[in-house]
């Protein structure tokens, strides 16, 4: 009976460890990346982040070797104070350390019965006296790979640091001025809104006039002409870049914002009518019905019935197509290039010219991330919603 | 759609113009930025690269020529091409079948759970996030040190087992499941979801029924859910198919198409902006459509006919 019991009970528990174990590898990589955005250059390309808990670099070796005589925090002998940056600036690598090591002093060995470490044992040491004396303050925490992210920053140590010792690039003012570099994410950032916004609303709006002349109002053709735009929704996006970008060439809207804008609007417009027609030709038809018998011309009926009416479905639409823009990549490279880079094209430019840049990288990906995800755990509902209808989209 | 005429009355009738007026702007730049391209793109695939002539000055000397075709030549027979598409099917039978199987086991068990939104919210995450930062989320993971410190996750776990730290993406025989696996971690959520709804649409009763006869959970998995919802499983295949076949940014942001991992959407793009072939190019596209459509067109009716169940 009892084993019967305890079957029963794991039987109940194994769903619950699937899917927490999935979940959690589901959150993983997210997770690291985070982490790793936040932590020092330095330490990002010396331990995995999921070290990020353990202790500095050296502690171990410090305690071994000097913290008896010298005390934990390097304080306990007068003399030879290792909490004194000008004491440890003598001896601040190992090749130094190592000679002082093998000094005796008062006539004893300086480590006593200890050996003297090896040269890798004694840089880590020379770490930890560094950061114990404060001449490398190295939190484990910091925020400048999100300034140097923003403001484009491309040097070997930090924007704070550059500024601070006035060696900065030539086109850098250290000011909120930087925010518009062309290199960096704060640039992007706003480019990506000036070309998803107007890329949102244009076709949503096209497609509401041509869904309510598919629902609500008689003309000549109306089936086969729905028919055709819907059926639209089957060419690629790929078979219409080459033409529209050598058009473009022609009329100078290569790297414009128009040219994005027009180029999302026409290639959103034949999913967008999909659903706009099918939410709109759900609506009771008493309602328009009424109106127009009271008089109503059809753009009051549009944009003081049908449009009111038809929010939810705009909601979900606006989101889709909003994110749908915000994280493509192809048609902002072909079209907007380094004209005006968007977030998406900046990465993918870091990623292929500077390799292992992580704290920049990890940055990076996470202020382009972060609307998309606000956007989804906020409006979780609306979003899913228009992540599935639009699923049959090209 | 046949109902339409009986839903619109006469009283809707407003005039000739007026709906026109409703349809034009739709209307104009659907013709300039989806019908003309489209035809514009069937017409560069006959011509030579710099569209100057016919595709046949593309022909190379003493090699077979296909003619006004020579860019579907290239299209379908060239190297480079058929890797493409190697690559292109390996993507389709790994990341359809990866997704859908993944996407209804967390289906069938969140539907057990109290805390089904929150899973289900995780699972759905990387949806909301662009390729572009998915592809840096996953090289960080196979990040691959040369030295005796590794950074990426996926290394550290070999170096911990005792293995040795793997080049996971430009190691020729495993780069593209490894590309494939960020496929899966994006578009797992997307199964999930539409497979969840179909679930919770099973009725109770049947599957308590054969509880109650004795099934085991097991078998009412297999014999009552999955024919319930097959219609639905195909829908979301199918989707995942013209998915996969216009797969584009995970490759290129993370091998660049390098080191064999080539698809067909990422060759198109390189052919067009890196080596100006518009004619090879446009052919890619034409053939990618060929392939694509058929699909299209059997999902747009799938789901049709299920919505006019409903």
């Amino acid at each position: 009976m009892k084993t019967q019991k305890i079957k029963n009970w794991l039987r109940g528990l194994s769903p619950h460890v699937i899917l927490i174990i999935v979940c959690a590898l589901w959150l993983l990589p997210t997770f690291g990346l985070l982490v790793t955005s936040f932590r020092p250059v330095q330490d990002i390309n010396e331990t995995g982040w999921w070290k990020i808990l353990d202790a500095p670099k050296g502690e171990k070796e410090y305690n071994t070797y000097c913290a008896e005589c010298h005390g934990k925090d390097g304080k306990l002998i007068a003399e030879a104070d290792l909490s004194n940056p000008e004491l440890v600036q003598k001896y601040r690598r190992s090749f130094t350390l190592i000679v002082l090591l093998k000094k005796e002093i008062d006539g004893k060995p300086h480590l006593g019965e200890l050996e003297v470490p090896d040269e890798n044992i004694s840089a880590n040491i020379a770490t930890y006296m560094r950061r114990i004396s404060g001449i490398e303050s190295r939190p484990r925490f910091t925020l400048s790979n999100y300034i140097d992210a923003l403001v484009g920053y491309r040097g070997n140590t930090t924007y704070k640091e550059d500024c601070a010792a006035g060696t900065q690039a030539v086109d850098l003012f250290c000011d909120t001025r930087d925010l518009g570099n062309a290199r960096g994410m704060g640039r992007a950032f706003l480019n990506s809104l000036l070309v998803a916004i107007p890329s949102t609303i244009l076709p949503i709006l096209f497609a509401a006039f041509a869904a309510y002349a598919f629902s609500w109002m008689d003309f000549k053709g109306r089936q086969w002409l729905f028919a055709l735009l819907v059926g639209l929704q089957v060419v690629p996006l790929q078979m219409t870049l080459i033409p529209i970008s050598r058009l473009y060439a022609q009329l100078g809207l290569n790297g414009t914002f128009l040219g994005i804008w027009l180029f999302h609007t026409g290639f959103g417009l034949p999913y967008a009518i999909y659903l706009m027609r099918n939410f709109l030709g759900s609506l009771p038809r008493e309602i328009f019905e009424s109106a127009y018998l009271d008089g109503a011309s059809s753009w009051t009926a549009f944009y003081q019935l049908a449009i009111p009416l038809s929010l939810p479905a705009i909601a979900s639409l606006g989101i889709f197509q909003f994110l749908w823009i915000w994280n493509d990549l192809l048609v902002a490279l072909v079209f907007l290039g380094g004209e005006h880079p968007v977030l998406t094209y900046q990465i993918g430019n870091m990623v292929t010219s500077l390799g292992s840049g992580w704290h920049l990288l990890t940055a990076a990906a996470f202020i382009s991330m972060a609307l998309p995800m606000i956007v989804f755990l906020s409006l979780q509902k609306f979003f899913v919603r228009g992540m599935l209808a639009g699923s049959v989209k090209g | 759609m046949a109902s339409n005429d009986s839903q619109v009355p006469a009283i809707m009738r407003q005039g000739k113009i007026a709906p026109w007026l409703y349809l034009l702007p739709a209307l104009l730049v659907m013709t300039a930025f989806i019908v003309y391209p489209g035809l514009n793109t069937f017409l560069l695939s006959f011509r030579n690269n710099a569209n100057t002539g016919w595709a046949g000055d593309n022909c190379v000397a003493g090699q077979t020529c296909w003619g006004i075709f020579e860019n579907f030549h290239y299209a379908l027979t060239s190297e480079i091409m058929l890797t493409a598409f190697l690559n292109n099917l390996k993507w389709i039978v790994f990341m359809v079948t990866g997704t859908v199987i993944l996407g209804l086991l967390i289906a069938v068990l969140a539907d057990r759970v109290k805390y089904e939104p929150i899973a289900k919210a995780i699972i759905f995450l990387p949806m909301a996030i662009s390729f572009v930062g998915a592809g840096v989320i996953w090289k960080f993971m196979y990040n691959f040190g040369t030295g005796e410190t590794q950074i990426g996750i996926l290394n550290a776990v070999v170096v911990a087992l005792g293995g040795k730290p793997v080049s996971w993406l430009t190691e020729p025989q495993i780069n593209t499941f490894m590309l494939i696996i960020v496929g899966v971690w994006m578009w797992t959520g997307f199964c999930m979801t539409i497979l969840a709804a179909a679930i919770k649409g099973v009725s109770t009763e049947i599957l308590e029924a054969a509880r109650v006869d004795g099934a085991t959970e097991w078998m009412v998995f297999i014999r009552i859910m999955i024919p319930q919802i097959l219609p639905t499983i195909t829908v979301v295949m199918t989707t995942m198919v013209i998915n996969v076949l216009k797969i584009f940014d995970i490759v290129y942001v993370m091998t660049g198409g390098n080191y064999g991992t080539e698809v067909i959407a990422n060759r198109m793009y390189k052919e067009m902006y890196s080596s100006f072939n518009t004619g090879r190019a446009a052919a890619i596209a034409i053939v990618l459509i060929l392939v694509i459509v058929p699909a299209m067109i059997f999902n747009i009716r799938r789901f049709r006919e299920q919505e006019s169940m409903r």
